[in-house]
């Protein structure tokens, strides 16, 4: 959109600029004062109005207020020559108006304004041109800062939920009184489960066995707490177990298994986690539980499960490209399977 | 004085902490009787309504229904001739319904359970417990109505945290959507899997659920008055009470005669 407050302040400083040339003119003993501003203003307002207009018109986008290619290089050559085409002639009206004693010969000759006005435009646009883009950078990087830390927060928060955290230490807390040894248990299982989740390295890959483990680590700690509710049950080829994946990809597909379909249902339930070869070059990873189901209405994921659905998805996209498939559906007998295709090689 | 030993509820999802509820309760009030335990949201109402105690310690996420929502259809159903149960609601981490409580002086305990904090509860318990003996008649509608408009209070600084924004609900009728404004409806009645919407001349039917729905109207201008229905305030023409004590309320646009339940009657009192 057309914003006026730039605008208003190049003409400021086009004037300001305008006054300065006027005085030094004066001041070099070229021609009367008033003269000089008269000459000065018209030429210089004239082009900075078609530059600033002729820029906006073109303007790439609105971020960057400036034409691409041709245009941006013609911009100032176009606003120096409207500035002393128009220009010259109005200084020259004043001239007759106010000073018709002068003559001719008085008048500033062409070559003058000319240079100046060369110089002070190209002098200017640069300058604004360099002061908008700063400002646009600046921005932009305070813009990217401020997603990448709400992203990190988020990220951390979905799967440090505080819900499961302090439900996990009051059991924590019961257990060290009443049997010391499965406290010790369920703290190792724990101090896995932050480890892995807080080292927060989405990059690289580790083992599916290393994947598994994490999962194992949550499962055994949401038993404790869940007791008779949650069965599982883990099932990796042992010559899948080194194949690569991309750390805490199955994690949150067995996180929304449990707070989704399994804790809200009175009988709770089971999860079983699965990972087999679905051709020979495709690893087929699965989750599929018994517990309530999708949410009725497509794309109105109960809250806090669209946020990991979506992360999976762009880590996917990003990482194989369209050689990688994610699905959730609906088992037909209530409950949810959540598939992921992977490539065995990535995508170069 | 109170003759007979207090008795509580425990409605609580994993069973550890239950029993560990159970255990310290039993330290810090050995006279406290707790009657039942149970894991889920519906079993707490029906166990509740059947055993009528004197104490209800509410987790507040559960299967089946929250506690808070337990808590409400608990106070709903509870007979009149009897006190209404003191509340304590158990949570592990609810930011949103930590503020509530405060402000409404509802008493609260975090997990996991610290024997101080529980050992000041217990100490409120014991003092409402004391004094709770001598209230009859008057006395007793009185304490039963304070706690039914905390309880309400409760229910609306929790539904007031999410910036109402509807302003058209938008219900298929055949296979075209028509576009109900928010202030031609009369009221909202759930049911089964459905949610009634009912103007001055039609009647829609979404498949939003109330509970969801709710959050996203304006407080002030529609009221909850039974767990099922919702009614736009300036759609009522009167409130009324039968021989009963029973509230209703008749329409300004509509025929129909609509119950308040006994949680949100404490709402309908003149200026």
């Amino acid at each position: 959109m057309f914003a006026p407050a730039p605008l208003l302040r190049h003409a400021g400083i086009t004037v300001a600029a305008c006054l300065l040339i006027a005085a030094a003119l004066t001041a070099l003993g070229q021609g009367l004062w008033d003269v000089n501003l008269a000459y000065s203003l018209a030429i210089g307002l004239i082009s900075w109005l078609s530059i600033d207009l002729l820029r906006l018109r073109w303007r790439e986008s609105d971020q960057i207020p400036w034409p691409r290619g041709l245009r941006g290089m013609a911009v100032v050559p176009l606003g120096i020559a409207a500035g002393l085409v128009l220009g010259n002639p109005l200084g020259g009206l004043y001239v007759q108006q106010f000073h018709p004693e002068l003559p001719a010969a008085g008048r500033p000759s062409l070559w003058l304004p000319f240079a100046i006005t060369m110089a002070t435009s190209i002098a200017m646009s640069w300058g604004f041109y360099v002061v908008g883009k700063s400002r646009h950078l600046q921005m932009q990087a305070e813009q990217a800062q401020r997603q990448a830390a709400e992203a990190r927060l988020s990220l951390l928060q979905a799967q440090l939920e505080p819900h499961m955290l302090f439900n996990t230490l009051a059991n924590l807390r019961v257990l060290i009184a009443s049997d010391a040894p499965r406290a010790e248990q369920m703290l190792d299982h724990l101090i896995a489960y932050l480890r892995a989740t807080l080292a927060g390295s989405r990059n690289g890959t580790h083992s599916l066995a290393s994947e598994f483990a994490l999962l194992t680590d949550y499962l055994a700690l949401m038993q404790i707490r869940m007791g008779d509710r949650l069965t599982y049950s883990l099932t990796l080829p042992a010559d899948l177990a080194g194949l690569p994946v991309p750390p805490l990809l199955l994690q949150p597909l067995v996180e929304n298994s449990i707070r989704h379909g399994l804790e809200p249902q009175l009988a709770g339930g089971h999860i079983a986690v699965q990972a087999g070869m679905l051709d020979d070059s495709h690893l087929l990873l699965s989750v599929h539980d018994n517990g309530l189901g999708l949410p009725e209405l497509p794309g109105q994921p109960p809250s806090g499960s669209g946020f990991g659905l979506q992360q999976i998805r762009e880590r996917l996209a990003s990482r194989y490209g369209s050689a990688a498939r994610f699905d959730l559906t609906a088992d037909s007998a209530g409950g949810t399977w959540a598939c992921i295709a992977l490539p065995l090689k990535p995508q170069p | 004085m109170n003759t007979s030993p207090p008795r509580a509820l425990i409605a609580e999802d994993e069973p550890l902490l239950a029993l560990a509820l159970q255990q310290l309760l039993g330290q810090l009030w050995p006279q406290l009787h707790i009657e039942a335990r149970v894991a889920d949201g519906i079993s707490a109402v029906q166990q509740a309504l059947t055993r009528l105690p004197d104490l209800l310690f509410l987790d507040i996420r559960m299967p089946g229904q929250t506690g808070l929502e337990a808590a409400a259809e608990i106070a709903d159903a509870w007979p009149e001739e009897q006190a209404l149960p003191a509340i304590v609601f158990v949570t592990a981490y609810d930011q949103y319904a930590l503020a509530a409580f405060e402000a409404c002086a509802m008493d609260y305990v975090l997990k996991p359970v610290q024997a101080a904090r529980l050992g000041q509860t217990v100490q409120r318990l014991q003092q409402w417990w004391q004094q709770r003996q001598p209230a009859q008649g008057t006395d007793l509608a009185m304490q039963n109505h304070r706690q039914l408009e905390r309880l309400l209070g409760l229910q609306q600084q929790l539904l007031g945290q999410v910036p109402a924004a509807l302003q058209i609900i938008q219900a298929s009728v055949g296979n075209q959507i028509h576009m109900v404004r928010v202030q031609d409806i009369s009221y909202l009645e759930a049911a089964d899997k459905y949610l009634r919407v009912l103007t001055a001349s039609q009647e829609y039917l979404i498949r939003t659920p109330l509970k969801d729905l709710l959050p996203q109207l304006d407080a002030r201008e529609f009221w909850q008055i039974h767990r099922g229905t919702v009614v736009r305030a300036q759609a009522i023409a009167s409130a009324q009470r039968d021989e009963s004590g029973r509230l209703s309320l008749l329409l300004r646009d509509r025929p129909e005669k609509l119950a308040v339940s006994r949680l949100y009657a404490t709402r309908f009192k003149a200026m």
